[in-house]
């Protein structure tokens, strides 16, 4: 299941939750990706699932990379790009292993599913096994899904599946679909807040 | 839109260009209900068109440019954007054939008020009719049909250039097939209008004008007040600051700091040489563009017509045409679901930051037009 690709400096990376959105979406679909970075989720999403790509990068490497992808990007700061967008102007937003570091994390939910009819959101799981092992080792994680240290990382807040659906439940969210992935990208069938690395949701408002 | 490059630090790629002159036949009916009957397009083109005449990309110019966007005349002036046209520059001229034209209206060889006017044989003058960006479009399109161009592969342009780039995707939909509109608006606000009001003003209530003769003072008011909306209060506060011309206080009312030296040389530059019946026009121009006006004040449904796929950029210090400007033309693009890609640009220098060479923004022009499929 595991999609290699490139990023902006040609490193090949793994976005195993891309091909989960993918099939998520169908053709002809509008999709806004937050903080869509070099493009790659809009190319696949267009090339493969025939949909109608854009995304919102701020970082000027990023769009320029997009733009030479000849992706619909726009740049902007995340939690201001959207306050322009209309309502229910696309049928998926998606924030791609991006919640975890958004300082506004309702407010970011709330205005996903107010520009979308559905918000497809994915990011690390901090009780995944072997993240409770490092830190029971007394070492904050570094994984394939948290691949930073505690003193560089990007990340404001650190939960777990089990805190996020706690959260969609206390603000009013209905989870449509969950796919949960472990470090290789595979799907978890069980104890998937232990065994999962990634989640992916689909969410929408009740 | 100083609209002429101020000693461009890299060399013309272009080389040696002479403009040259298209005379319409047709009448053209004007917003404004007058009817022009025949007039005169001068143009400079550079690159080549090729076979299939799809490569074709039209510069726009803005409220005080012209025809003259790239290459070097024989007296060593510079085209105004040269910076960004000529072979691997990002308007490749291996790959592009550019047209840079002077409007209707301007003063630098079209026809406009220091053209004579064939009913009484004398200068238009300011009988000269209002010209508007629909009124542009309408004759830039006998300039591509000279050239046998059924559709531009591109129209661009900054600032007003930019306004006319979006119109074209408006008013001749089939005829554009990318628009790129940098520093614009889709129409001018309140704080816009009274600008160019009071330049308006300055050259309406210039003695010399009201009598007929050259408002030079006017002029003069009018560029020093433009001058200042086209900078940024950084770029304002890093240039000159609180210098002094005398290193101390005189207690009069000669140039004490350098920002008044500064203001007064551009007014006088441009006083020796702009045409003020132009000057009024081009603000005119400006003021009365607002595509959404035929819809209700509905941006994206006068968008909605538009075939064209978009290039948007906007300036961080844009004070003029701010960013949230242009954002207003990509959500309504965005709303249609059309085709649009958006940079906000950092940059210091206030709206004139279209004009200046800056990596990230070149790269990006160059990676959109590599795109453009020929």
């Amino acid at each position: 299941m595991t999609d290699v690709m490139t990023d902006t400096r040609g490193n090949q990376i793994c976005r195993a939750d891309f091909s989960v959105i993918a099939s998520w979406v169908q053709p002809g679909e509008r999709v806004l990706d937050l903080g869509c970075g070099d493009g790659t989720l809009l190319s696949l999403l267009i090339e493969q699932r025939g949909a109608i790509g854009y995304g919102i990068e701020l970082e000027d490497e990023a769009v320029l990379a997009a733009v030479k992808r000849g992706m619909n990007v726009i740049q902007s700061d995340l939690e201001a790009g959207l306050s322009g967008i209309g309502d229910a102007t696309f049928d998926h937003v998606v924030l791609s292993r991006t919640l975890q570091a958004v300082r506004h994390t309702e407010g970011i939910l709330r205005e996903m599913l107010r520009v979308g009819r559905e918000a497809v959101v994915s990011f690390p799981n901090f009780a995944y096994w072997k993240n409770r092992t490092a830190v029971m080792a007394g070492r904050m994680p570094v994984s394939e899904d948290l691949p930073y240290e505690w003193f560089n990382t990007p990340n404001l807040r650190f939960f777990t599946l089990l805190d996020f659906e706690a959260l969609c439940a206390h603000m009013g969210l209905v989870i449509r679909a969950r796919e949960v992935l472990d470090e290789n990208g595979e799907l978890v069938q069980q104890e998937h807040n232990f065994l999962g690395s990634l989640a992916v949701y689909r969410l929408a408002v009740r | 839109m100083a609209g002429v490059a101020e000693s461009s630090e890299i060399a013309t790629a272009v080389g040696s260009v002479s403009p040259q002159r298209l005379k319409v036949g047709d009448a053209l009916a004007l917003q404004d209900g007058n009817m022009l009957n025949g007039y005169e397009l001068v143009y400079e083109t550079y690159g080549t068109l090729n076979a299939a005449k799809s490569n074709a990309i039209l510069v726009c110019h803005a409220l005080s440019g012209h025809h003259h966007v790239a290459g070097e005349y024989a007296d060593g002036s510079i085209g105004w954007w040269d910076n960004i046209v000529g072979p691997g520059r990002p308007l490749d001229t291996h790959r592009f054939f550019i047209v840079g034209v002077n409007n209707l209206g301007g003063c630098h060889g079209s026809t406009g008020p220091s053209s004579i006017n064939p009913a009484t044989g004398k200068e238009w003058g300011a009988d000269f009719p209002i010209v508007t960006v629909e009124d542009w479009v309408e004759s830039q399109a006998r300039l591509a049909d000279h050239f046998g161009i059924d559709a531009w592969a591109a129209v661009m342009g900054g600032s007003l250039g930019g306004m006319q780039a979006l119109q074209w995707s408006l008013q001749l939909p089939e005829r554009v097939r990318h628009a790129l509109v940098i520093a614009a608006s889709p129409k001018l606000s309140a704080e816009n209008i009274a600008f160019n009001e009071v330049a308006r003003q300055a050259i309406l209530s210039d003695p010399d004008y009201v009598a007929g003769r050259r408002p030079e003072r006017g002029l003069r008011l009018a560029r020093m007040l433009g001058h200042i909306t086209y900078l940024s209060d950084d770029q304002m506060a890093d240039k000159f600051g609180r210098r002094l011309r005398h290193g101390e206080y005189r207690y009069g009312f000669d140039v004490e700091f350098e920002i008044e030296s500064y203001l007064r040389h551009q007014g006088d530059k441009f006083a020796s040489w702009f045409n003020a019946d132009t000057y009024l026009r081009m603000t005119k121009a400006l003021d009365y563009f607002d595509p959404a006006r035929h819809h209700g004040g509905d941006l994206a449904a006068a968008l909605r017509v538009a075939r064209a796929k978009f290039f948007i950029a906007a300036f961080s210090t844009d004070w003029r045409f701010t960013p949230a400007r242009s954002r207003e033309m990509v959500n309504a693009l965005v709303k249609n679901g059309q085709t649009v890609a958006y940079a906000e640009i950092d940059s210091p220098h206030g709206h004139d930051s279209f004009l200046i060479p800056d990596d990230y923004y070149h790269a990006l022009v160059a990676a959109y037009l590599q795109r453009v499929t020929l």
